[in-house]
């Protein structure tokens, strides 16, 4: 029996007096990806920020490793959540090297396991470790950056990863590796992950399970392949923009 | 030019770097603290900056006028205005960098789990650095300038001889300030401009 490592209880959030989430309840189990989607404004990055603390929940509570979020110090917290963000948000004076280590750093591990780490990391999203490491994000293409995103949320070996539309801003083609090489991940580290996109292409193929949201509430949770036969009108909304001409976005 | 004037444009140089040195470093002092907290207090941040706009545009000779009465003749008296005029470059330049960092590397950076310090401290301060040094630069240069007024107060410094210059209609003693102080200022310049080009490769 797989265990909740994230439970959010009939939370709620509003920014400048408007709703934006409403009594939202989710819980993900170790192993799975969730992915959440939605249009733009239906709440789904700021459910994501609620998880990690960026923005707080007006009501509810969120529990994370069975413990209340309230109780957790958040730097900690934050520390055992692996965070990616649309255009990677890497340290631009940092090298690729500094970046991946960050947390392993931050959380005081010795600087020879630190390194072992980062090389580990760097292979494991498909860098060459010789070639990279030094480098400075700007060096970097797009594609390039996102994974070291991703190996930067990976460092300290956290047991959530949040993902909010990592892949938007890359061309289909760099999109659709990083899609194969999240997957090829998942299969060798077995992480949960948390995601966020608007993509129902990207959801339908990474998604363990898919939550759809609409105006801040949840509108239903489902297995992709339920999703595919589920008739509410947001999913018809969504699975329609497949069928127009096979290409989203 | 009369080398009998040797000596003295040494001393009153070195008196000039003082006042400079003086006034920057504590100009820097207090506006570098300040920026940072008024990053994170928009509010705040109008009047401070509405306040440093104000003193830096009280014309510097009625400055130390009003200054004067309060403190007194002499090198402190300078170094007070100085510094009301020094701060406001500092103190902008270093707001507009740190407020200039993607905002993106900050939230990544919180989301990480760094602590605000450690924000501060790793990645706002750093990438704000050639910002900081461009404030610093613009600071140091016009107080090199305006140090020369403050001889008319009694503080010294190559302004000695200006004040002289005038007075006396001495072509030779003016360019013995005029000349130093120039050279000073585009040292000054270009040194901290090429620690600024530094910063920003890295």
């Amino acid at each position: 029996m797989p265990s909740a490592i994230l439970e959010i209880r009939d939370v709620s959030c509003a920014l400048g007096g408007r709703p934006v989430l409403r009594h939202i309840d989710l819980t993900v189990e170790e192993g799975e990806t969730v992915v959440l989607l939605g249009r733009s404004g239906s709440g789904k990055t700021t459910l994501l920020k609620t998880v990690n603390g960026l923005v707080p929940a007006s009501s509810g509570e969120i529990r994370f490793e069975g413990r209340a979020a309230v109780q957790w110090d958040a730097v900690a917290m934050r520390r055992r959540m692996g965070y990616v963000i649309q255009d990677a948000g890497l340290f631009p004076h940092w090298t690729v090297e500094a970046n991946i280590g960050l947390v392993p750093r931050l959380e005081k591990w010795e600087p020879a396991r630190v390194a072992a780490r980062v090389e580990l990391l760097l292979e494991m999203v498909g860098l060459a470790p010789a070639e990279f490491r030094h480098r400075y994000p700007r060096e970097l293409s797009g594609g390039q950056r996102q994974r070291v995103g991703i190996a930067r949320a990976l460092g300290a070996d956290p047991p959530l990863l949040l993902f909010d539309e990592p892949f938007a801003a890359l061309d289909p083609i760099t999109r659709f590796e990083l899609q194969r090489q999240f997957l090829e991940l998942r299969r060798t580290v077995r992480k949960t992950a948390l995601f966020v996109t608007h993509d129902v292409r990207e959801a339908l193929l990474l998604a363990t399970r898919i939550v759809l949201l609409c105006d801040g509430a949840l509108e239903l949770v489902a297995t992709p392949p339920e999703f595919l036969a589920a008739h509410t009108p947001e999913t018809r909304a969504f699975l329609s923009c497949l069928e127009e001409n096979g290409s989203p976005n | 030019m009369n080398a009998s004037l040797a000596p003295e444009i040494l001393s009153l140089s070195l008196q000039h770097l003082r006042l400079v040195a003086i006034t920057i470093a504590i100009a820097a002092s207090l506006a570098l603290p300040g920026a940072v907290l008024l990053a994170r207090r928009p509010g705040t941040r109008r009047w401070a900056l509405g306040f440093t706009n104000i003193a830096q545009t009280v014309p510097s000779l009625a400055l130390f006028g009003f200054l004067l009465p309060l403190i007194g003749i002499g090198e402190q008296t300078a170094i007070v205005a100085l510094c009301l005029y020094a701060l406001l470059p500092i103190l902008r330049n270093t707001l507009t960098g740190i407020l200039g960092v993607d905002p993106a590397v900050r939230e990544s950076a919180m989301g990480m789990g760094m602590t605000p310090r450690q924000i501060l401290w790793q990645v706002e301060l750093p990438l704000a650095a050639p910002s900081i040094v461009a404030g610093l630069r613009i600071a140091t240069v016009t107080t090199i300038g305006t140090a020369t007024i403050a001889a008319f107060i009694g503080a010294g410094g190559l302004g000695v001889f200006l004040v002289r210059g005038i007075a006396m209609m001495d072509k030779q003693a003016l360019l013995a300030g005029a000349l130093p102080a120039a050279a000073m200022a585009l040292a000054a310049d270009e040194g901290l401009e090429w620690i600024e080009r530094k910063l920003s490769a890295a």
